[in-house]
């Protein structure tokens, strides 16, 4: 392989903080809006939901523009200096993952609300009893709306390569050194360096799917 | 003891009225009438799962809902009949002892550990009734407890209704199976078109109607 094993431990160990980062960012923002969109009773309209869902087809390309347009020099927020760093990079990946992790919160929180709430409350129970039973009951989607937006994250290469730019020791992941080696026509090198990626995701899915399956 | 006075709740196409309702301690009230005629929802109104848009429901003691899907949690069967006492702050040992006799009674004693989503619907209705009986309320609504089960669990889950009424229990009990009603209730109500056309002792409201619609509805006619 081109690649030396250390550097591939070193893209590897970036690409799973940079993913992780953006996921913890997407969490904190898209659990607490997802279950709230969720748990609340319904009143007909839907406009929530349709700006989610279309959200998660948000092309990573254009949100890295559009990053790259605020970060850069001359861009509002170019004295930030974060154009062509990990922060960066983060901030575009919660973006992308954001509506994933709200959007299946959502789903799955409201598939099971109107049940739990009217179970909790005909033994007696109180809200905020609901909130909880709730929250417990939909661990499981809110482990599978993590794990997407996990995917989606470290998966990402348009917004990545926008706003990270691919630099060795930097802001090189294993997606944007996958595209780099297939250029480089090294084939065998970007082919083991997908498999490291799909091996990653699927430890981290692991992990989280046994997390979500703990009682 | 539920008293209701003057209660309007109103849905875009229906309006349920009722002036007034009471439901005295121990009393075994069946509810019937057609579908859609509002018992689902005048039963959630005096639970205190709804709220009227007028008027008011008082409720002495402990009130318990069961309703008509059986809901069970992603837990195991002990977990589920246990669920409502440990709402109520019981700790879960303390909350175990107090139900297993009684899934013992029902025939779930020896499944305490599976999943409670495996069980079939008679098993879940038996369940929820545990899980609700568990709490020793003293006013237990049920909208269709028995719907869609086998002779036998119907057979059984009447059988514990009854033992909870006359442990003290008010019950107040919606179906649509008129021999059910009249077999079980002390006082039957018939509700049509959001209204409580008649309520009376239930040997006497199916045996000699006053109102035209309750003397054709309990003769099987159609009367929506």
């Amino acid at each position: 392989m081109a690649i030396p094993w250390t550097e591939v431990w070193e893209i590897t160990w970036r690409s799973l903080r940079v993913a992780g980062a953006a996921t913890f960012l997407a969490a904190l923002l898209g659990l607490p809006l997802g279950v709230w969109l969720g748990a609340r009773p319904r009143r007909g309209g839907c406009g929530a939901q349709v700006v989610l869902y279309a959200a998660m087809g948000l092309p990573p390309v254009v949100v890295g523009l559009v990053f790259y347009v605020l970060l850069s020099r001359s861009g509002p927020l170019g004295g930030s200096g974060l154009l062509f760093t990990q922060t960066a990079m983060v901030l575009a990946e919660a973006v992308l993952a954001f509506p994933m992790v709200a959007g299946f919160t959502m789903a799955g929180v409201r598939a099971r609300a109107e049940g739990v709430r009217r179970l909790v409350r005909g033994l007696g129970g109180s809200e905020r009893q609901v909130l909880t039973t709730l929250l417990w009951e939909s661990r499981r989607p809110i482990v599978a709306a993590l794990a997407a937006g996990f995917g989606s994250a470290i998966s990402e290469v348009g917004a990545a390569t926008i706003v990270g730019g691919d630099i060795r020791h930097h802001t090189r992941v294993l997606t944007t050194a996958v595209v780099l080696e297939t250029r480089k026509g090294e084939l065998q090198s970007a082919l083991a360096l997908g498999a490291v990626l799909l091996g990653v995701t699927l430890v981290v899915t692991a992990i989280l799917v046994v997390w979500g399956e703990k009682r | 003891m539920i008293r209701a006075r003057g209660l309007r709740r109103r849905y875009p196409g229906f309006e349920l009225k009722l002036d007034s309702l009471e439901v005295p301690a121990g009393r075994f009230v069946t509810v019937i009438g057609p579908s859609g005629a509002g018992k689902s929802t005048l039963l959630r109104l005096l639970a205190g799962l709804e709220q009227p848009d007028a008027g008011v429901v008082e409720r002495a003691g402990r009130a318990v809902f069961l309703d008509q899907d059986r809901t069970v949690l992603e837990r195991s069967v002990l977990a589920n009949a246990t669920f409502g006492l440990e709402l109520a702050g019981y700790d879960r040992r303390r909350a175990a002892a107090a139900v297993v006799p009684l899934l013992e009674r029902v025939g779930l004693g020896g499944r305490l550990a599976q999943p409670a989503t495996r069980l079939s619907g008679g098993e879940r209705a038996r369940l929820a009734l545990v899980r609700a009986l568990a709490l020793r309320p003293d006013v237990l609504f049920l909208d269709e407890p028995t719907q869609a089960l086998d002779p036998g669990n119907v057979a059984l889950v009447e059988e514990m209704l009854v033992e909870a009424h006359r442990a003290g229990t008010a019950l107040v009990m919606v179906t649509h199976n008129l021999y059910q009603a009249r077999r079980l209730g002390e006082e039957t109500w018939f509700v049509l078109g959001g209204e409580l056309v008649e309520r009376g002792p239930s040997e006497a409201l199916f045996a000699e109607p006053r109102d035209g619609r309750t003397r054709a509805y309990v003769a099987g006619e159609m009367v929506y």
